[in-house]
């Protein structure tokens, strides 16, 4: 039996009183995919950013490729092999691109991180990142702000591939799409998994988004995990009644909105 | 144009827009955001208008309420019980905006932070219908508990900032209905909450709806949330509407290969899908539209050449409605063959 | 699929604009007020080349004569060409603030992307920090300066800068923030990026357009307070050409009802203080809109 390629056990974090993430358990073994599903405050996108490093546990450990990395990395050397580990391609595709760079120099700003390359074979790698997530020639040595948001989003995640990751977290990666440009992303998210061996980390309230990527989810509320499993069992046959409940509120034919309690105490704010 | 497929009279709308056409100045030239948008609501009737990005949607919504920005160039006849609101101004038009309320996806950024929910909420009974803040207040914390704000009157002592997202939402609905309002735009009013919360505030929308005999536009991007909770859908491509159908046959029986590829696209709940049926290509943003072709043609796996000579007009079809040459034809088509 | 191409077609048009296409932006008030600042900066550069007359040597006898013949401004009190003193101070009076604005800058932007990249504790320690200093008006700093170290430019100009700095860090650490919290950081970031890189390479960058247009409105205000300060005697000291020693030269001569030796040196500040707060302020608003 090998070691899953991302392992997280115990995770959690605080900030002052608030607990966010409490005793997260989960692991991806190699070319696998886990969907971490959840509302906003689930505790979701915390776990994604301390798996990549952006926020350190409080308590709990990290590993992944067989390293450690609940703590901050060392070295400069040691900073870059992580982002050779894993990577993350976040939710918004405004934001994700410095808007002073063309594509073509944020892809190669990222090789010249980890690759020792020289200037024409990081070009011609440039090409085929762009090929791989479809942009052409033009698409490549444009602005971000020529692009639409459905090529931004490519942009990113040929950025993360840049690296040539293990794990790639996919951090609503796809939520802020339209429909049609959201099922050509997902369809390509399933290609590079099909020609990579690359294992996804989806982080998502889409329930049918994750139905399509992942085979295995943990439900979080409230910073804990409620219930783990398989997921077509997950979303066929919920046992949590909180999962339950978020099943219920996905809109079909037929389908007669519920309401709950009166809202009341917990709802007061955001934070 | 009759716009009514589903019996009843014409006079029997209590909202019709014709052949609305919007052009908006951009960066000095005139861009056409809309062309020829034709819908009517009935009383208590919930009509959803769903499309992508750059679609036209919300631009409807703000046409309607007179919301556009300067400059804007209108064409066409909006028509709300039976008046015109393109010739509306001064009282009338206020009068009008308390009878068409509207509510946003972002409650936050309609919202003025620094002052409490309770003046928010009663400032336009007070200034607009001299209504004594005594009762204003009043009128609020009934309209809070109907939409399940239970302790409303020290929500009303609050700040935004104090309430969740889905909680200020349903502070707006409350706000949209204290001007008794016989119609409601909702433009994405659920899309920045999130699931749980989206089927309540749409409960409670429900609930209101049949409450007050409302009507209801309900723009979202999400088809399915429009399918299910609308009686009639309006679907809006580039500016344009290209199908209004029966909420419960858009699905299994649509009259649009946009509606159809829309829906295929989406990834199912219920099972995995070998492969997603995506559109090629890109949303087309409505000045793109072609006058002299249908705007979908390019991404249609149903097109033929006679797609590329002429806009197709909306034409009634099976108690629907649809702005595609081949209707008839691919009918039946359309609905199962990409899943 | 000419239809996913599209949106590049554009590139060049919507591409980020160049330095002279945002000057354009800033229309005809900020147009010109740029050809004013370049005029000044060019006389500043080259005042004593262009002057017709010794700014230094004077005869008592022409004091405050009126424009005549070859001195097209006439003399000031103590009969020295006036032309010729308002094109070599030009140099003092534009390098003075032109000093202030590069210590601010410098020290503002350093501030205010360390505060922003750390956040947290260095970050509460720098803006108090920066709040105690925004305590001390300029002037003052310059007078308790100016007698510590003795009256003189350096110092008029060092203390200028130190009191000018949290203001300047304090608008750019909001921006800095503002940049900190794009994902594209936390994206290189997770890549390996280091810090100072990323800062120097992206979060500055990014920065630029809003932090010329606090240095343009900035030299404005410095120009103001160092030629008040030398009207003091605090700043440079006469007979050196300044057109704020100017003004306190040719007091004289408006209470002796000849007050154009004065007026013309002040006539130049205010001329080259507006041109700067308007350009400063165009190219603030462009910035902003950049940002949307």
């Amino acid at each position: 039996m090998t070691e899953p390629i991302l392992q997280v056990e115990g995770l959690r974090k605080d900030f002052g009183e608030l607990i966010a993430v409490d005793d997260v358990t989960a692991t991806v073994r190699e070319g696998g995919s886990l969907a971490i599903v959840g509302e906003s405050g689930s505790g979701k996108t915390t776990v994604a950013k301390m798996i990549v490093g952006l926020e350190g546990p409080t308590a709990g450990s990290i590993r992944a490729c067989g390293r450690d990395r609940s703590t901050p990395a060392r070295s400069t050397a040691e900073r870059r092999r992580r982002g050779r580990e894993v990577q993350i391609v976040f939710q918004d595709p405004y934001t994700s691109l410095d808007p002073r760079q063309t594509v073509e120099r944020a892809l190669d700003e990222v090789l010249r991180l980890h690759q020792g390359w020289d200037a024409e074979r990081r070009r011609s790698r440039v090409l085929e990142l762009g090929e791989l997530v479809g942009l052409d020639g033009r698409q490549i040595r444009a602005l971000p702000r020529a692009l639409s948001g459905g090529q931004r989003q490519r942009v990113a995640i040929a950025r993360a591939l840049a690296a040539e990751p293990r794990v790639l977290i996919l951090d609503e990666s796809v939520a802020a799409l339209d429909v049609s440009i959201q099922a050509q992303v997902l369809n390509l998210l399933a290609d590079i998994r099909d020609e990579t061996g690359i294992s996804y980390v989806l982080i998502s309230h889409d329930l049918a988004v994750v139905r399509q990527l992942t085979e295995e989810t943990i439900v979080m509320w409230r910073g804990r995990v409620v219930e783990r499993g398989p997921t077509a069992q997950v979303l066929d046959d919920p046992q949590d009644d909180y999962t339950k409940r978020l099943r219920a509120s996905v809109p079909r034919p037929g389908w007669k909105p519920t309401r709950r309690a009166k809202a009341g105490v917990g709802e007061e704010t955001d934070r | 144009m009759s716009e009514m497929p589903e019996g009843d009279s014409i006079s029997a709308a209590l909202l019709e827009v014709e052949d609305l056409v919007v052009d908006l100045p951009v960066e000095g030239e005139m861009r056409r955001v809309l062309h020829e948008v034709s819908l009517s609501i009935r009383p208590g009737e919930s009509v959803g208008l769903v499309g992508e990005s750059g679609s036209g949607k919300s631009m409807t919504a703000r046409a309607i309420d007179r919301l556009l920005p300067l400059g804007a160039a209108v064409g066409g006849v909006i028509r709300f019980d039976g008046g015109d609101v393109m010739a509306l101004s001064g009282t009338e038009l206020r009068r009008f905006r308390g009878e068409v309320a509207m509510i946003f996806q972002d409650p936050r950024a309609h919202i003025n932070p620094v002052r409490r929910i309770g003046d928010f909420m009663t400032e336009a009974l007070r200034t607009n219908r001299n209504l004594p803040s005594a009762e204003a207040e009043h009128r609020a914390v009934d309209l809070l508990e109907s939409v399940g704000i239970e302790d409303g009157r020290r929500r009303l002592r609050q700040y935004p900032h104090e309430l969740s997202g889905g909680l200020l939402q349903r502070v707006m609905i409350a706000t949209a209905l204290l001007t008794q309002p016989r119609l409601l735009l909702a433009d994405e009013p659920t899309t920045a909450v999130d699931v749980t919360t989206q089927a309540e505030v749409m409960a409670i929308l429900d609930d209101l709806r049949r409450e007050f005999r409302l009507a209801m536009l309900f723009i979202t991007h999400n088809l399915e949330l429009a399918a299910a909770v609308c009686d009639r859908t309006a679907v809006m491509y580039a500016g344009q509407v290209v199908e209004v159908r029966a909420s419960s046959l858009l699905h299994d029986d649509p009259l649009h290969p946009y509606t159809a590829a829309l829906a295929a696209a989406r990834p199912d709940i219920g099972a995995t899908k070998d492969r997603l049926a995506s559109i090629p290509g890109r949303p087309l943003s409505a000045f793109e539209a072609p006058s002299d072709a249908c705007a979908f043609a390019p991404r249609c796996s149903h097109v033929r050449d006679a797609c590329r000579e002429q806009r197709p007009a909306l034409t009634e079809l099976d108690g629907g409605l649809t702005r595609c040459l081949r209707a008839n034809e691919l009918r039946g088509h359309m609905g199962s063959e990409t899943t | 699929m000419s239809v996913v191409a599209q949106p590049v077609e554009a590139v060049e048009a919507v591409g980020r604009r160049s330095w002279f296409a945002l000057l354009r932006a800033t229309g005809a008030a900020g147009v010109a007020s740029a050809i004013v600042i370049a005029a000044a900066t060019f006389v500043a550069a080259l005042g004593p080349l262009l002057a017709p007359d010794s700014p230094y040597l004077g005869q008592l006898s022409f004091s405050y004569v009126g424009p005549t013949g070859g001195h097209p401004l006439g003399f000031d009190g103590q009969g020295r060409d006036l032309l010729s003193r308002l094109l070599v101070g030009a140099r003092t009076s534009m390098l003075g603030p032109l000093a202030v604005v590069v210590i601010c800058i410098l020290a503002g932007t350093f501030l205010a992307v360390s505060a922003a990249w750390r956040r947290g504790a260095y970050d509460a320690f720098v803006s108090s920090g920066l709040d105690v200093l925004f305590a001390f008006p300029g002037i003052l700093l310059a007078i308790l300066a100016a007698t510590v170290f003795g009256a003189g430019l350096v110092a008029a100009s060092l203390s200028l800068a130190v009191a000018y700095t949290p203001y300047v860090a304090r608008v750019l650490r909001g921006a800095a923030l503002r940049e900190r919290s794009q994902q594209y950081v936390a994206a290189l970031e997770v890549q390996g990026a280091s810090a100072f890189s990323i800062c120097l390479r992206h979060l500055i960058p990014n920065m630029l357009p809003l932090i010329v247009a606090q240095a343009t409105i900035l030299f404005g205000y410095a120009m103001v307070d160092l030629a008040a300060i030398s009207f003091l005697g605090l700043g440079v000291q006469p007979p050196n050409p300044d057109w704020g020693v100017m003004i306190s030269e040719n007091q004289s001569g408006v209470v002796q009802g000849y007050p154009l030796a004065a007026l013309a040196a002040g006539i130049c500040i205010v001329v080259v203080v507006v041109a700067f707060n308007i350009l400063g302020e165009r190219l603030y608003d462009q910035a902003q809109a950049e940002r949307r």
